[in-house]
Parts: structure tokens; C-alpha cells; sequence
């Protein structure tokens, strides 16, 4: 048995722990980050699981990074490059697509094809999203002030305080308050009528919910989609040279040159309590470290529920965390192809294969893909959401081949008798026939394939129930209620322990937020 | 009408916007696609392939070939070896300075000039009395650059011998499409790049060639607003944008010594004599009093200038090419002549002229921006150039 000591240890070697480990350094501290897994980045890795062919594995799209981080941890410095996803392209039932290009006019063009009134309202429709994007992104980097309850009133007064409060209206701020109790199918039926842009728009809502277009709530999640777009030039959104794994390899490098010490294969069973306080961790080869203060970056359960004995914890909170929900509803099949998906819709190599393909031919489709889960059933034409990492960074693949990544919903993680091999393959299945439906050459371009369920997620990521935000991102479980009411500054009821990843405000995504502000908190106590 | 060029039977297809710009009498395309991002990143991430056969390029051959080119330009020629390029400005008698380009020896006796604007006249006025003969071949000879990380990779797929022993700036004669060219380790973005040079009748097996080539690597033709935004990453100076030519200069203050351009590393005073050495030698002892430096602008100051009026950043993704004055102070202390977004270093960097001393390393200034039709100062600090150097550019 060995024995280290820290000003800070932080468990887990996800995105958000490492920015952790990276601010606690930048402040002079000695840090170590202790992974489970032989490689760093949790939900956000690239493997290469296919000789040749690199898997961007679970997450695929860099939508809020926060600006701040990237600028204050040099990640350029340290090779994040964050390229263009400049499309998404909806292939339809009936033989014909809808998408949206990088170009406003074209989009425009494209919509009027379909409905005259829709291209019009499209316009208008960006606007509220971008006006509500600006009222609600400024929270994202604010510690979530502790109220009571969570009333519409509560709420704008809350908005007033942001960054841009300034030039938003009463009107705007009431607009967002509504939007947050909304169904995304009922937000969208109020603007649109195409029923492929309703489909595709109202997908952006549902992602990592167990939730289906129709229910309430889902409308916020639509807005956080919208949240990169307010970063102008700055582009916080697209696809991450190398992947997702490439955002991860630009913090670990810049949290190496802060002096960050990082240790993988290193799976922590415990955390040390003595006279009431978190002085270290134990791994499982019964190595122990010590620290002034223990920081969790895993997901909530893990944190309260498994490092710690429950003793230490009131009661209401266990319960608090035990309810908080991580089931898991989405999955992904990651594709080696030797050559292109063909899309009957807009035959031949273009433009689209550079952008997202989403199945979401209506909101009804989307919502009978949920009723299927809903009954432990995976969904048997689902949801997904597809891109082609190859043609966007050409060193993800061979010359002439390709990967693809396919995110797929609903793929509940209590699927009926549990998962085995076969439930795996049917899942896939159900995703190839969907897409083959659209793009017929797709069965014979597979050369390989990777099937991740949220057991998967749960067993590969770590993330206990696979969900892939370490909780829905649901009212009551967000800003000062997440993860707990009353803890959602990142301390914990535990004097030296604090929760620094998804499970915590502002929430999940490759965004950083919950690494950098808990670092502000841990710092701001006085660490020593 | 102006000329097109050898490929614009293919680049004229693909320009989706028709968007052309004028360059030395030439069309050639702004952006292929609707906007320039793709084809910003394919010189950063991929390879971009750009029409350049506009270049004014002259043959100089003759046992004075040397000779003529060392009087002319601020480097060494004499020295130069077989197969080596130099990129270098020239001065009149004032050491101010005319125009810039490259030098190729392509033989002992046998040079190719680039530049960006004519220079057959001045050419021959240096002459006088040489044994050389001077043919501009502009025409006649049509230009490729491919740049970006996977150039090398994508070349070494259609030429018919391997670039992977081809050092920076140096050059090969080599073949694509069975069409002889000579192939440059050279380029205008501070990335990994290549110039490939051929007969102007030959040019289109080329072209298709390398598209299919690289194909498999993410190839994108790329215009003139993706070349902008990295030539400013990599501190490259544009005529007419950076510097007035001397000889275009109206009066005396558009003029600029190599030095105030940066360039001072490009000057030998140690060779024989040059046009300009004089004035040189006395500037180079005095001290010159404007210098060009690189600025990078604090992001988070710019975004307050934003936030002030209840905005997030509004930044264009172009290249500005107009003058923004520079402050220390309430005291004007220059202009940054090209300023960009740069979208590799997510950092608003700009070109600029400083005077003394405010050109240091590390100085403070302000940077006039216009937010919301109102003046503003954005704080700004002075940096080294390139603002971007990948590891791989010289490797
Ligand atoms: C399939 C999928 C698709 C997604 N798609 C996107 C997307 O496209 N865009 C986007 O922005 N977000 C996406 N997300 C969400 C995003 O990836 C996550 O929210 C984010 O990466 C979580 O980062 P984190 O640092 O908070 O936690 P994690 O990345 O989960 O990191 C937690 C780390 O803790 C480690 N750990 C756990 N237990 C222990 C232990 N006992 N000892 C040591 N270490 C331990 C884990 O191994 C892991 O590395 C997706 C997620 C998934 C699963």
C-alpha cells in the first residue's frame, strides 16, 4: 500500500473533471486526476476500434464549450480545432428530404419548397430561439442562486440578472418562462406545419430525456441546441478535429501544463471520511491518496451513493439522489463503411455527407419511436442522428472509407428481460433497416460495427444508468435543483467533498462549465 | 473583359456564387462555396487547392541572371543553390520598397521571378548593360497551390516522383498527369504547402488530377477570402492592403522601408551593393520609427465592448482589409491594416503599423472597432508573428 498527498484529488478523468484539475493547478495547487479507464475523457473519447477506423464513441458534436474555457486553458494551444458542421439534411418517407445548408437563403429556399408560410416563419422562429438563447446562456457560468421553489416569476427574476438583460424585454423573458414548462410538439406546432422540420427540430428536444416530443419540458432542451449558435465567429459548435477524444486530448494536454498529474487504470473504491471530512480516496488496489479536499467527477449516484457510506449524508438528500433520474434512453451504433450512404432522396457524394442526416421524418414518428420504449421496447423506427466524422476531418478513417456515427432513440437501458447479444443485435438491426429505408446501399457498406447501449454506456463511460447527461436534463432537476435542492453549488453535505461533473449545474454536455465553476467554489472555501 | 485563367474551364463550374475578384487582370474566385469556412479548414486541417496563376512570373536566364536579381532584390542571390526558392521584397534607391515575391534558381544561370505586380521594366532598367534576357511568362504558364497538412500526402498520390525529400523552400522538377511541372515547397498560409508550376496548355490534367488525388483527404478548392484569413494567421504581408508600392505612392509617408514592413530579417547588408543598400545601412543604424507587428486582441475586453450594449460579439468571419487606427493612450500610435477573426486560435488578430517605442513586444494599446455604429477601443497587445505555426509547416 502506497500513500500520496494533494491539495485536490478528482476522481474521474472526464472533460469536466479534468477542467477541474486544470483551474485548481492554474491556481497554484497540486492535483491529481485518478480515471478508471486506461485513457481519459469519459464520455468524450475517440478509439480506434476497427484498425484504422477511430470511433468518436459516444459524444460526436461540440455544441457549448464554454468560450471561456477555450480561451483561458489555450486549448488551441493544446490542438482543439473545432470544424464545421455546416448542415443537416431530413430525408422523408415519401421519397423526398428537407434540410437546412450553411447558407440562409438556400435554407430559406429549401423551406419555401415545402411550405411558403414556414420559410417565413423560420426567420422569425431563429430570432425568439436566439433572443431566449442569450436570456438563458449567461446562467450556464453563474452559480444558480438558491431559491425556494421554482416559479415562472422566480424564474424571470432570475433571467433579469444575466448578461444581456439589458436589451431583452419582459416579453422575451415571459417567452422563456413558457418555453421551460412547453412540449417541444406544442412550441413547434405553433410556428410550423412541415412535418419533416417540426421532426427534426422538436429531435433536439428529446436528446437524453426519457421523454417524447409531446411532453412538457421538452421544449427548454430544444433551446440549449441553439445556445452555440449565439457564439457568432467564436463557433463553440461542430465536430471536434479527431473527435470528441480531440476535446478531451487538448484539456489533458493544457491540465499536463498546468502541472496536473493524471493517472488512468486507476479506479477509486472510496472516500476517506476522518472526523467528518473528506481527506482522500482509496483505489481499488487499496492505494490510498490524501488531499484537503476530495473532488467527485463522476456521475451524482456514483458520488453519493458508492464512494461514500450513506451515513454521512442526511437522509432527504440520499433520497433526493436515489430519485434523481439517469435512466438511460439513448444508444449508438458507430459504422466502418467502405464507402458512402447513398440517399435516394439526393443521390450521389455532396454537401449532406459534410453535415448531420437525422431521421425525423415527423413528430409522430419521434413519439411512436418513444411509445415503444416506453414499454421496454427499443424503439423499432427510432430516432437518429447521424454524421459522418470522415468527411468532415479526413484523418478519422482510410482513404476512401469512412465512419459513421449514428445516435440513436430510444434505447431504454431497463429494456424488457434485460440486454444479452441478441437484444444488441436486434437494436442495430432495427437502425440499419431504418436507415436502409433511406439510403438502400448502407447493409452492404458495413465493414464493422459498434453497439452501445445505455448498459454500455454505463459499463464502458462509467456512467451509472448510461444516461448520457448523468441525468435528465429535466426542470426539476436542473439549475438549483440539480442535483439536489439546496446543493447545487457543487458542495456537498459532506465538509471536503464536492461533485464537479454533469450531475451537476448547469448540466451535461462537453461544455465545462460544472469543471470550471466547482473549481471557483473549491477555491473560493479557502482550499489549501 | 478580363483574362481567365488556364483552369477556369473548372473553376468557373464550381463557383457557385460567381463570385470573382480581379487579380494582376485576372478572374479569380472569392469563395467557391457559399460561404469561405470549409475552405478555411481545409488549409488547416486538410489541403486547399488555389488558382494562383495570376503571380506575374519572369524567366531570367544568362551568365548575369545572378547578378541582375542580386542588385534587385534585399537577399543574397549569389548564394543561392540550384533547387532553392527565397521570398524576398526589393527597394528603389531610397530603400523603399517596390513590391515582394520569390526568387527560384532553377539552373546556374537560369532564375524565375514571382511578384505581385508588373516588374518587366524594372527588370530591364537594372539590366542595362548586362549579358540576361528577361521574358515575362505569365501567360504562359499556369500556378497550383496546394496547402494544408495532407499537401504532401495528396501530391505524393499523383506525382511521379516522392516530395517527401523536399525541404521548405526549396524546389523539384517532377511530373502530375504525365504534364512535366516543377513543384515548390512554398506557399501563402503558414501551413505545409506547395506550388506547382506548369505550361499554361497543360494545366488542366492537372487540376484533375490532384482533385482526384485528394479526394480521399478532404480537398477543397479555395479562393481568395479563405487565403486572406490565413495569410493574416501566418504574418504575411498583402501589397496594396500592408504597404503602398513605393512607386505607386502619392506622397512620401504610403512609403515603407523593409524594415518597417518586418521584413529586416529578409535584408543582407553584409552583400555587395543593392538598390537601396545605402538608405538601408543609415535606417538600420538609426533605428526605424514604425515597425509592423502582430496584435491579438483581449477577447474578453472586445466582448465587454459587446455586452455593453446588450449583445454577444458580433465578428465578421472575413478578413478586414481597412484601416483601424491604433492608440496608446487618447495618442494615435498606428493602424492595423488587415485585422481577422482567426478561427484556429478563436483570437481577433490583427497587421499593424506602430511607431516607436510602442512597437515592443508586449506593449498595451487600444484597437479602434466600431460596435453598434459607435467607436469603441477594444484593449489589444503587441505579439510576435506568425500568430500561427503549426510544427508541421517546416517539417
Ligand atoms: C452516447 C452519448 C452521446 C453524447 N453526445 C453528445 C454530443 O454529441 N454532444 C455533447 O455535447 N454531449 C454529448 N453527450 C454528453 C456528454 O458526452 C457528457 O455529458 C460529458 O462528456 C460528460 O462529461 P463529464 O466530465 O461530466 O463526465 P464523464 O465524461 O462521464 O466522466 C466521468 C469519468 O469518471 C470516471 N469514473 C467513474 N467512476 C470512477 C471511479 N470509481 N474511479 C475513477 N474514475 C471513475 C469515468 O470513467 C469517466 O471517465 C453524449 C453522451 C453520450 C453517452
Amino acid at each position: 500500500m502506497t500513500s500520496h498527498t494533494y491539495d485536490a484529488i478528482i476522481i474521474g478523468g472526464g472533460h469536466n473533471g479534468l477542467i477541474n484539475a486544470a483551474y485548481l493547478a492554474r491556481a497554484g495547487k497540486k492535483v491529481i486526476v485518478l480515471e478508471r479507464r486506461p485513457i481519459v475523457g469519459g464520455a468524450a473519447v475517440t478509439e480506434e476500434i476497427f484498425p484504422g477506423f477511430r470511433f468518436t464513441e459516444f459524444s460526436y458534436v461540440v455544441s457549448l464549450l464554454r468560450p471561456e474555457i477555450i480561451r483561458e486553458l489555450e486549448l488551441p494551444k493544446h490542438g482543439l480545432k473545432i470544424l464545421p458542421l455546416p448542415s443537416t439534411f431530413t430525408p422523408m418517407e415519401n421519397g423526398d428530404y428537407i434540410a437546412a445548408w450553411d447558407d440562409h437563403d438556400k435554407t430559406r429556399r429549401e423551406i419555401y419548397r415545402h411550405s411558403p408560410k414556414d420559410a417565413d416563419a423560420y426567420d422569425d422562429y431563429a430570432r425568439l430561439m436566439v433572443r431566449m438563447a442569450m436570456a438563458v446562456k449567461p446562467l450556464l457560468s453563474l452559480i444558480p442562486p438558491d431559491l425556494a421553489s421554482l416559479s415562472p416569476r422566480d424564474l424571470v427574476g432570475l433571467l433579469k440578472t444575466g448578461l444581456y438583460a439589458a436589451s431583452l424585454s419582459e416579453k422575451d423573458l415571459y417567452a422563456v418562462a413558457k418555453l421551460v414548462t412547453q412540449s417541444s410538439g406544442d412550441l413547434l406546432d405553433d410556428w410550423f406545419e412541415t412535418d419533416a422540420l417540426k421532426g427534426t427540430k422538436s429531435a433536439s428536444g428529446i436528446i437524453g430525456t426519457f421523454l417524447g416530443p409531446r411532453s412538457p419540458g421538452t421544449a427548454y432542451v430544444l433551446l440549449h441546441h441553439y445556445m452555440g449558435e449565439i457564439d457568432g465567429a467564436f463557433r463553440a459548435w461542430g465536430f471536434a478535429k479527431n473527435g470528441s477524444g480531440g476535446v478531451t486530448a487538448s484539456i489533458a494536454s493544457a491540465a499536463r501544463a498546468l502541472g496536473v498529474e493524471i493517472r488512468t487504470d486507476a479506479p477509486v473504491k472510496q472516500v476517506i471520511v476522518k472526523n467528518g471530512r473528506a481527506v482522500g480516496v482509496a483505489l481499488e488496489n487499496g492505494d490510498e491518496f490524501h488531499a484537503s479536499v476530495v473532488v467527485s467527477a463522476a456521475d451524482p449516484k456514483r458520488t453519493f451513493l458508492q464512494f461514500v457510506e450513506p451515513k454521512y449524508f442526511p437522509d432527504e438528500f440520499i433520497t433526493q439522489i436515489r430519485n434523481f433520474r439517469v435512466r438511460g434512453s439513448s444508444g449508438k451504433l458507430n459504422l466502418a463503411l467502405s464507402e458512402l450512404p447513398n440517399f435516394t432522396a439526393l443521390p450521389g457524394e455532396g454537401e449532406l455527407h459534410r453535415g448531420a442526416v437525422s431521421i425525423s421524418p415527423s413528430i409522430d414518428y419521434i413519439e411512436r419511436a418513444f411509445d415503444d420504449a416506453k414499454y421496454g421496447q427499443v424503439s423499432r423506427r427510432p430516432y437518429i442522428d447521424i454524421i459522418i466524422p470522415s468527411m468532415i476531418d479526413p484523418e478519422m478513417a482510410p482513404p476512401g472509407q469512412h465512419v459513421m456515427s449514428c445516435f440513436v432513440q430510444y434505447v431504454p437501458y431497463d429494456v424488457e428481460g434485460g440486454w444479452d447479444e441478441s437484444k444488441k443485435e436486434a437494436f442495430a438491426e432495427n437502425v440499419i433497416a431504418t436507415l436502409e429505408q433511406y439510403a438502400p446501399n448502407i447493409r452492404r457498406a458495413i465493414i464493422g460495427k459498434q453497439i452501445i447501449t445505455p448498459v454500455d454506456i454505463e459499463r464502458i463511460a462509467g456512467i451509472t444508468g448510461g444516461n448520457i447527461f448523468h441525468g435528465e436534463l429535466l426542470l426539476h432537476q436542473l439549475f438549483f435543483l440539480r442535483p439536489a435542492p439546496q446543493w447545487a453549488d457543487f458542495r456537498t453535505p459532506l465538509p471536503g467533498y464536492y461533485l464537479a461533473a454533469s450531475g451537476a449545474h448547469p448540466g451535461g454536455g462537453i461544455m465545462g462549465a460544472a469543471g470550471k465553476l466547482s473549481a471557483q467554489e473549491i477555491l473560493k472555501d479557502g482550499l489549501r | 473583359m478580363l483574362r481567365t485563367t488556364p483552369f477556369h474551364p473548372r473553376t468557373s463550374l464550381i463557383n457557385q456564387l460567381q463570385n470573382w475578384r480581379r487579380w494582376s487582370g485576372y478572374y479569380t474566385a472569392g469563395l467557391y462555396e457559399m460561404s469561405h469556412e470549409r475552405e478555411y479548414w481545409a488549409i488547416r486541417n486538410a489541403a486547399a487547392l488555389f488558382d494562383v496563376s495570376p503571380l506575374m512570373k519572369y524567366l531570367i536566364e544568362g551568365p548575369d541572371a545572378a547578378r541582375l536579381l542580386d542588385r534587385i532584390v534585399t537577399r543574397d542571390v549569389q548564394k543561392m543553390s540550384i533547387g532553392q526558392v527565397i521570398y524576398t521584397p526589393w527597394c528603389n534607391a531610397e530603400g523603399k520598397v517596390l513590391d515582394d515575391g520569390t526568387v527560384s534558381r532553377l539552373g546556374e544561370t537560369t532564375f524565375r521571378m514571382t511578384s505581385a505586380d508588373p516588374n518587366l521594366r524594372w527588370l530591364n532598367l537594372n539590366a542595362a548593360g548586362m549579358d540576361v534576357s528577361i521574358t515575362d511568362i505569365s501567360d504562359q504558364m499556369a500556378a497550383l497551390s496546394l496547402q494544408g497538412p495532407k499537401a504532401r500526402v495528396i501530391l505524393n498520390r499523383c506525382a511521379a516522383k516522392s516530395l517527401d525529400g523536399l525541404k521548405y523552400f526549396r524546389l523539384m522538377e517532377n511530373a502530375i498527369a504525365e504534364v512535366p511541372v516543377t513543384i515548390s515547397r512554398t506557399g501563402y498560409t503558414g501551413d505545409l504547402g506547395y506550388e506547382i508550376w506548369m505550361e499554361a496548355a497543360n494545366a488542366l490534367p492537372v487540376w484533375d488530377a490532384l482533385m482526384a488525388a485528394g479526394h480521399d483527404y478532404g480537398i477543397a478548392p479555395a479562393g481568395i477570402l479563405a487565403l486572406d484569413v490565413a495569410r493574416v494567421e501566418a504574418g504575411l504581408i498583402l501589397i496594396e492592403t500592408d504597404y503602398t508600392a513605393a512607386h505607386h505612392a502619392l506622397i512620401e509617408s504610403q512609403k515603407s522601408s523593409p524594415f518597417e514592413l518586418g521584413l529586416g530579417w529578409a535584408v543582407n547588408l553584409e552583400k555587395g551593393p543593392f538598390n537601396g543598400k545605402q538608405a538601408l545601412v543609415a535606417e538600420k543604424a538609426h533605428g526605424s520609427e514604425w515597425m509592423f507587428v502582430g496584435l491579438e486582441v483581449d477577447w474578453v475586453g472586445m466582448e465587454r465592448l459587446f455586452h455593453e450594449v446588450g449583445l454577444p460579439p458580433q465578428i465578421s468571419p472575413l478578413t478586414l482589409r481597412a484601416s483601424l487606427p491604433v492608440f496608446k493612450g487618447s495618442a494615435q500610435v498606428g493602424y492595423a491594416s488587415s485585422s481577422t477573426w482567426s478561427p484556429v486560435l478563436k483570437k481577433y488578430i490583427a497587421l499593424a503599423h506602430v511607431q516607436k517605442p510602442y512597437f515592443e513586444i508586449g506593449t498595451d494599446v487600444l484597437l479602434e472597432v466600431t460596435v453598434e455604429h459607435q467607436r469603441k477601443y477594444a484593449p489589444a497587445k503587441v505579439v510576435k508573428t506568425p500568430f500561427y505555426e503549426p510544427e508541421w509547416k517546416k517539417k
